[in-house]
């Protein structure tokens, strides 16, 4: 890999963390129509591995792929029936698997929906992306609440509801217990990656063991939702623990946040300005707290939806454009940006400043504003001295600043093997 | 003077990444890892040089134990299949993909998905091999759970494709428009739809993955039984069978290829296609030397102990591999010794086995070692490269099979020297393919793409091309 001496890097307190979020077209409803946009190609390889490519020549830390079990849909927990959208996708992991050779140094965060599929599945099958784009794999958890995906599996029910309901007893009552059972969702797939240790192969052709089966463990999990017994059938992926990330608004229930609290390595917030950064920032730091994880690193990062031009105007009037286009004005959970580089530049240094380690920017027209981003604000990063000139690692972890953690089951046959010596001594 | 002669057959051949069973020679200087990337990638590039239809890959959902330990002497742990397959669909342009997928701990939706996703991830080079046979050992590992007993399974496993068929068909091809003018992406709001109420799923909604460019991915299955050959004959691409002898193989294509006009459909339709190791030499004498020692490398003295266990279900661990058979009787109580290992047929009724077999090594002073490596699963093809190719050819015109899955026995180079030696003269013989002729796993297998309910060219060049 390339590298640059640690002295030209920027320090690790002025440095952000830079990721986008790939969807279709891009984010705008209308973006397909975009003449840069390639409606027809959405579904092929070729597609995806230019986006991640021209991500990858950003130097950006990683990309997040969205995915969902239905139909891409305006309302809530239903299909809205529209045809003037883009709807149809493929599966999340699988073209995080197709891109993964044919990149080298980013990161790759498929979505992965928690509620409906299988935690030993997804354990291999995040372990797997791990290997085959040699530790640069990650996994972005989500929760579904629709209704419609439900009765594609037809395990569980969920009530039909509007986004103006989210606060009522019911529906808090399903957040919960739907993010509840993805912390626990979490903790089986992590405890599956670490069920082999390192150096579980031993190839020991002496006594003719393959494996030393005293580094592979059961993991017996029991939650409400599922057990799980393990150990995985996949060796411990080459970061040890992929990076776990989950996008997690504020809530009475406060369950999203203790989602992140408990399990993740990052969390996408949508904060609209500074002081609702600090704020949030507070709320999941208290999370972590809550969950007994203070000291450990858990990277927010603020989700911005983005349309950059040149000229701020510019910008300003292809939202207005898009809007039109689409028939009613995009709104999102997270602030829309319409302006220049220059301008996002002094946005995300401002939110930084509140607490937030990094940006993951969800590119309004993905032909047009990830190129900006990858173009136009890294470069305008790099100058004021805030974002890597070359990568200078050759794993997601290491991007992250995150170190490679301990097997948990090694460490706790070390702690057993010290506690049976002072038995031993103390007798 | 001579009859008219049978024009030749096509010989089909894939290859199997070699895996979790003792064939595998993980102790040889020359196997490599069987975990890591650039292993599948040498092989799947091993194997598209050689012009095969497609690479298989098996499956495991829970680490083998027996006598209540992790087995640990065969090659352990395995990636993911579904995303292997992806990645290998970016180092590969030809190759037909192939994985197993079970259908007892899995939900059709999420499997037609990523099975529709991967179609149209490799431009139409995506097979599932639907496999059915998991066990309650295996259940602990998902939410399910173990429940369901063996005649259930075959009832979900074939109501669980008839399912995936009806969410990969839910789309007709001329869904997306896409026309930036007009803001029409979608000529129909209920692209997708499906309803489905059976025994097993009763499932509705609409399916979001839009048809992919083989339709639907080319169905494997394999099974010996009555219900899995006509399972196979109903609906299957492929079948893949463990009758590597040309007898057995012709009984079996007969069998199977008979049962197709039943189902309407016609001989040329279901390929049967066995799986079959090979040990390749300059001479035929070198062969079977290297066969020999590849039989002691597979087969060690503990590996033989834990064999002869399956039979007498017993610790045999105090036996002497290079000693006599045990004089004990096999333990005939419940057999829950192995487990996550298919049930071997041979072993239904052991006292008759252990006879048989103390009878054998007996006679030819045979230690338990040598039993085992002498009764147990024989190369299929041991020779120089001529005298592989004029055996297999000869077994696929004789109707014993449409072609072969070729298992080596190291990872992952044992291809190469197939591909290097073997596969220049079958083409030769005019049996086999010097280049690839069409692009998707169907052109490869000679299977039309199937009907679409309706529709036409409008989904674009890459549904009507393939």
């Amino acid at each position: 890999m390339s590298s640059v001496p640690s002295s030209a890097l920027p320090s690790s307190s002025s440095a952000l963390h830079l990721a986008v979020a790939l969807d279709g077209a891009g984010w705008h409803p209308a973006a397909w129509r975009e003449p840069v946009a390639r409606p027809r190609d959405l579904l092929t390889a070729g597609y995806w591995t230019d986006l991640v490519t021209e991500a990858e020549r950003g130097l950006l830390d990683f990309v997040t792929i969205e995915d969902a079990l239905g139909l891409q849909s305006t309302h809530f927990t239903e299909p809205d029936g529209r045809t003037d959208q883009v709807r149809g996708r493929l599966d999340a992991v699988l073209i995080a698997a197709r891109v993964a050779p044919l990149t080298s140094h980013i990161g790759l965060l498929p979505t992965v929906v928690a509620t409906h599929t299988e935690p030993f599945h997804i354990s291999k099958a995040i372990a797997t992306l791990d290997y085959v784009s040699t530790g640069r794999g990650g996994v972005r958890i989500q929760v579904s609440a629709r209704r419609n995906e439900a009765a594609h599996f037809g395990r569980r029910t969920v009530p039909s509801f509007r986004i103006e309901d989210l606060e009522s007893p019911a529906v808090q009552e399903l957040t919960v217990d739907l993010f509840d059972e993805a912390a626990d969702y979490v903790e089986a797939v992590r405890r599956l990656w670490d069920s082999w240790e390192d150096g579980a192969e031993i190839r020991d052709v002496a006594t003719g063991r393959f494996v030393d089966r005293e580094k592979l463990h059961y993991i017996d999990f029991e939650g409400a939702h599922f057990s799980v017994k393990g150990p995985s059938i996949t060796p411990r992926p080459p970061q040890g623990q992929p990076p776990v990330g989950a996008l997690a608004h504020e809530s009475v229930t406060g369950a999203p946040f203790r989602l992140l609290g408990r399990s993740a390595d990052l969390g996408f917030v949508t904060p609209h300005d500074a002081g609702q950064a600090r704020a949030i920032v507070a709320s999941v730091r208290a999370e972590q707290d809550a969950a007994g994880r203070a000291g450990e690193p858990l990277h927010l990062f603020g989700d911005l939806v983005v349309f950059l031009d040149d000229d701020p105007a510019e910008a300003a009037a292809r939202k207005e454009r898009l809007d039109t286009l689409a028939g009613y004005p995009y709104t999102s959970d997270a602030r829309i940006f319409t302006g220049t580089p220059s301008q996002l530049a002094d946005l995300l240094q401002e939110l930084g400043e509140a607490g937030l380690t990094g940006f993951r920017l969800r590119p309004a027209v993905a032909g047009h504003d990830l190129p900006a981003i990858t173009r136009g604000l890294v470069p305008e990063l790099q100058r004021r001295g805030v974002f890597r000139h070359a990568y200078e690692a050759d794993t997601l972890r290491g991007l992250l600043g995150l170190a490679r953690p301990a097997n948990r089951y090694a460490a706790a046959a070390a702690v057993a093997a010290d506690a049976a010596a002072d038995a031993v001594t103390t007798a | 003077m001579s009859e008219p002669r049978k024009p030749l057959k096509q010989i089909h051949l894939a290859a199997h990444f070699p895996g979790v069973n003792n064939t595998t020679v993980w102790s040889d200087p020359q196997a490599g890892s069987h975990i890591e990337f650039s292993s599948f990638a040498h092989f799947a590039r091993t194997a598209e040089r050689a012009k095969f239809d497609f690479l298989f890959l098996a499956e495991g959902l829970r680490l083998r134990e027996q006598g209540g330990k992790i087995y640990d002497l065969d090659v352990v742990g395995r990636p993911d299949t579904f995303t292997i397959l992806s990645a290998l669909a970016a180092v590969t342009e030809r190759l037909g993909l192939t994985g197993t997928i079970n259908s007892t701990f899995n939900e059709p939706y999420e499997v037609a998905r990523q099975f529709a996703s991967l179609d149209h991830l490799s431009d139409g080079r995506a097979a599932w091999n639907v496999v059915t046979s998991w066990d309650a050992f295996t259940g602990e590992n998902f939410r399910r759970g173990g429940f369901l007993p063996q005649d259930e399974r075959y009832s979900r496993a074939k109501e669980f494709l008839a399912t995936a068929n009806e969410l990969f068909d839910s789309w007709h091809g001329d869904e997306i428009v896409a026309d930036p003018a007009t803001g029409t992406f979608l000529s129909d709001a209920k692209a997708g739809a499906f309803v489905h109420q059976g025994q097993h799923f009763d499932i509705e909604g609409q399916f979001n993955v839009p048809v992919s460019p083989q339709g639907r991915p080319v169905i494997f299955q394999a099974g010996d039984s009555e219900e899995g050959r006509e399972f196979a004959a109903a609906g299957a691409d492929a079948i893949f069978s463990r009758y590597a002898t040309l007898k057995e193989g012709q009984a079996f294509y007969a069998d199977v290829k008979g049962r197709l006009a039943r189902h309407g459909r016609t001989h040329d339709q279901l390929l049967i296609l066995p799986a079959a190791t090979f040990v390749l030499g300059d001479t035929d004498a070198d062969a079977a030397e290297l066969a020999r020692e590849v039989r002691r490398q597979q087969v060690s003295g503990a590996t033989a102990l834990k064999h002869l266990e399956f039979v007498w279900n017993r610790d045999l661990s105090a036996y002497d591999p290079d000693g006599p058979l045990p004089d004990i009787d096999p333990d005939l109580g419940e057999h829950t010794l192995a487990r996550g290992r298919a049930q071997v047929r041979m072993y239904r009724d052991p006292l008759a086995t252990a006879r048989e077999w103390r009878e054998l090594a007996a006679a030819n002073k045979w230690s338990i070692r040598d039993l085992v490596i002498e009764t147990g699963n024989r190369q299929a093809f041991v020779g120089s490269a001529e005298t592989v190719a004029r055996t297999i050819d000869e077994f696929v015109q004789a109707d014993a099979s449409d072609g072969f899955i070729l298992v080596p026995h190291i990872t992952p180079g044992g291809l190469d020297a197939f591909a290097d030696t073997v596969v220049p003269l079958l083409q030769e013989r005019g049996v086999f393919r010097t280049e690839y002729e069409g692009t998707t796993l169907r052109d490869h297998l000679g299977l039309d793409r199937p009907a679409a309910r309706s529709g036409s060219a409008a989904h674009g060049e890459r549904a009507v091309a393939s």
